[in-house]
């Protein structure tokens, strides 16, 4: 079972030693700027990408604000399909339901398709409670759960792993979930894949159950998209007998023919591909062609609390790209891990406040993970205004519990500054005491201080240069 | 569960308390500015060139040279058995001389012992460089393209649109559709791309074009 963020430092403490460490710095920089270069190619060749993107995101707006009537729609369409909706309040009532579904059908293992959504609910350990092993058929989410890891990227869970790290997981670790590494498996990354595809074909040949997210939701047709690379996908949706797809509330949109938005910014923004090798579509069930059985779990989990945030509401526009990570400056320092999140990096640090709430020292940490470059903005393929919202959540938090030194910091200063006398006395005071001040502050001053240094103090301010100097001008 | 659909929904629309009660859905605006096409040239050339890009095998031939290609194509790949969905047309397949067989609902042990699948493609797209298959009698169940390792696909150049816009509408969303670009890939490790995972290893593609 992969282990959980549960008990995760603050986001500096986790950074810190992120940073620290030479080969995760290494992988990191390598693979963010391989794919950003990529992403940069593909996005260049369509002349009309600025109006793509404002379409996605007017589209993604247009369902926001009426999320329950799409969501009555897409209901209406996947049953009037065959197939059965669940709602989920919760993370708990999901694995719930979930659970209680694999156990109707008799069996005790289940394949799942890569989904941001059963990683968010933690789907995987509340299975293993129940007795029921869900096998991981993505090749990175293979190296994280054969690895006992947290993955670390939102497309490329394993990306602060390079070959010789997995070659090692796979050689060890195999044999216990499954068919084994081969003798001699070396780290070329053929042979991984071909060790990945051994492993796991008995596995999607044999089992009748899988569990999938979603891309998109249709509401009109009821068609429900996913999009990947591996054909692992294929295998999960196309073999067993019962599919189970858990899907945030936000993946509708509006009719078949909006995807021909979505279509086009997805792959070129996530794996800078014109197209990812494989798109499966499917409404319902269709008799002698796939699953007998589909059940739409419906999840919100926060989400319609962050529905209510009119600024922060945007965040739910996410399309799951991972563009904004591959440009960040400072997901390619600290890492994944440090935003103690299944959604890490600049959409991860607006995304896992609002839904998780900001009570926590992690979740209040996360809108101050970034420098507001502005670079995720850009990138941004639904235009989602992600310095806006940070700074947006950072009011949250000082409004909060929390961050107490600098709110009393700002209250003082605030009260020197709001009177004249008063800030030419601190003034001059800061200057008559400049020798004194230390390179590190003490107290809560300390982690600024851990990474600059603390500016001069002019021996005269501004203001009495000024008076001088208007003083002398008089005078002549 | 019934009760946790009313308490979802119900929360959905106390978060949107600022949406006016007389907008519709449809007043939210949505600019459809975009191309319908980015006009890059001769669709079946553009074809052939993003198929080579992910590697696929790709041929192009006249109507004439059809059943030579797909004969010499599958004898590469020996001598079989190969899989074929119930519809497709037999002339395909007059210079094969491999063993053929009709899917008529083979079990998985079977497919995955065959040596591969041939079918046809509801569109291509052109831009992308994807072929769309939505269970038609000439493409069959999607389990029949994806468990075998090799797949050999017919795209007749009328099939073939420009753009994913232009695509859409060909399609119908009642059927289970697969959308293929290339070869099964992945990029996991380390980013560095690798063809050939779980869905076939091996993508060919016989762009059928008109003597006209």
């Amino acid at each position: 079972m992969s282990t959980t963020f549960v008990g995760m430092p603050a986001f500096p403490d986790a950074a810190r030693a992120a940073t620290g460490n030479a080969q995760l710095r290494h992988n990191l920089r390598k693979a963010t700027h391989t794919i950003r270069d990529k992403r940069a190619a593909v996005v260049d060749e369509l002349d009309d990408w600025a109006r793509l993107r404002a379409a996605g995101a007017a589209i993604k707006d247009r369902v926001l604000r009426h999320l329950d009537v799409y969501l009555e729609r897409l209901e209406a369409s996947v049953t009037a399909a065959g197939g059965t909706v669940h709602w989920a309040a919760d993370a708990a009532e999901a694995n719930r339901i979930v659970t209680d579904l694999v156990r109707a059908t008799g069996h005790d293992e289940v394949v799942k398709v890569k989904s941001m959504a059963t990683q968010e609910i933690g789907l995987n350990e509340a299975l293993g409670e129940a007795g029921i092993t869900a096998y991981e058929t993505d090749l990175a989410e293979l190296i994280v759960q054969l690895g006992d890891d947290t993955p670390s990227h939102i497309l490329v869970p394993a990306i602060h792993r390079n070959r010789s790290e997995i070659r090692e997981i796979f050689r060890t670790r195999m044999a216990e979930w499954g068919v084994p590494a081969p003798e001699g498996l070396t780290d070329d990354p053929r042979a991984l894949a071909e060790a990945a595809r051994v492993h796991l074909r008995e596995k999607f040949l044999s089992t009748k159950v899988a569990i999938s997210g979603a891309n998109f939701a249709v509401a009109d047709t009821g068609t429900l998209v996913v999009l990947e690379s591996e054909g692992n996908g294929r295998m999960c949706l196309t073999l067993p007998d019962t599919l189970i797809s858990v899907v945030g509330i936000e993946k509708v949109v509006p009719t078949w023919s909006d995807l021909e938005v979505f279509l086009q910014l997805l792959p070129r923004s996530s794996t800078g591909e014109r197209m990812n090798p494989y798109t499966s579509t499917w409404t319902g069930v269709t008799p002698g062609d796939g699953p007998r059985e589909f059940h739409l779990v419906l999840l919100d989990n926060g989400r319609s609390a962050t529905l209510a945030d009119t600024v922060g509401r945007q965040a739910l526009r996410c399309i799951r790209c991972s563009a904004c990570l591959n440009i960040c400056p400072v997901y390619e320092r600290a890492g994944g891990h440090a935003y103690g999140s299944v959604y890490p990096g600049p959409i991860g640090a607006i995304l896992t406040p609002q839904l998780r709430g900001v009570t926590s020292e992690l979740d209040a940490s996360l809108p101050y993970a970034s420098s507001l470059c502005g670079a995720c903005y850009e990138v941004c393929p639904v235009a989602i205004d992600i310095p806006e919202v940070l700074v947006h959540l950072r009011e949250r938090v000082v409004e909060g519990k929390g961050h107490r030194a600098e709110k009393a910091a700002m209250a003082a200063a605030g009260w020197v500054f709001g009177d004249d006398r008063r800030l030419a006395l601190a003034q001059r005071a800061a200057g008559a005491a400049r020798g004194l001040v230390p390179r590190h502050l003490p107290g809560p001053g300390a982690a600024w201080t851990d990474t600059r240094d603390i500016p001069d103090i002019p021996p005269e301010s501004f203001r009495d240069w000024w008076r001088k100097r208007h003083t002398k001008e008089g005078e002549q | 569960m019934t009760g946790s659909r009313e308490r979802v929904l119900a929360r959905v629309r106390a978060a949107l308390a600022d949406v006016p009660r007389e907008e519709a859905p449809e007043d939210a605006p949505v600019p459809r500015g975009y191309a319908r096409e980015h006009g890059l040239g001769d669709p079946v050339a553009l074809l052939a060139d993003r198929l080579v890009d992910y590697r696929a095998v790709v041929h192009r031939v006249r109507p004439a040279g059809l059943a030579r290609t797909v004969g010499a194509a599958l004898q590469r790949r020996g001598p079989g058995p190969f899989v074929v969905p119930p519809g497709l047309p037999e002339a395909w397949l007059q210079r094969a001389g491999v063993e053929v067989v009709h899917d008529d609902g083979l079990g998985v042990a079977e497919l995955d012992a065959a040596a591969g699948v041939v079918t046809g493609c509801a569109v291509a797209i052109a831009e992308t460089g994807t072929i769309v298959l939505d269970a038609g009698a000439d493409q069959g169940r999607r389990a029949i393209t994806l468990v075998p390792d090799y797949h050999l696909c017919v795209v007749p150049a009328e099939r073939i649109v420009a753009s994913v816009p232009q695509a859409l509408p060909h399609l119908d969303p009642l059927r289970p559709l697969t959308w293929i670009s290339g070869p099964s890939a992945t990029s996991d490790i380390e980013l560095d791309r690798v063809e050939g995972v779980h869905g076939p290893r091996t993508l060919e593609v016989v762009i059928v074009e008109d003597a006209g």
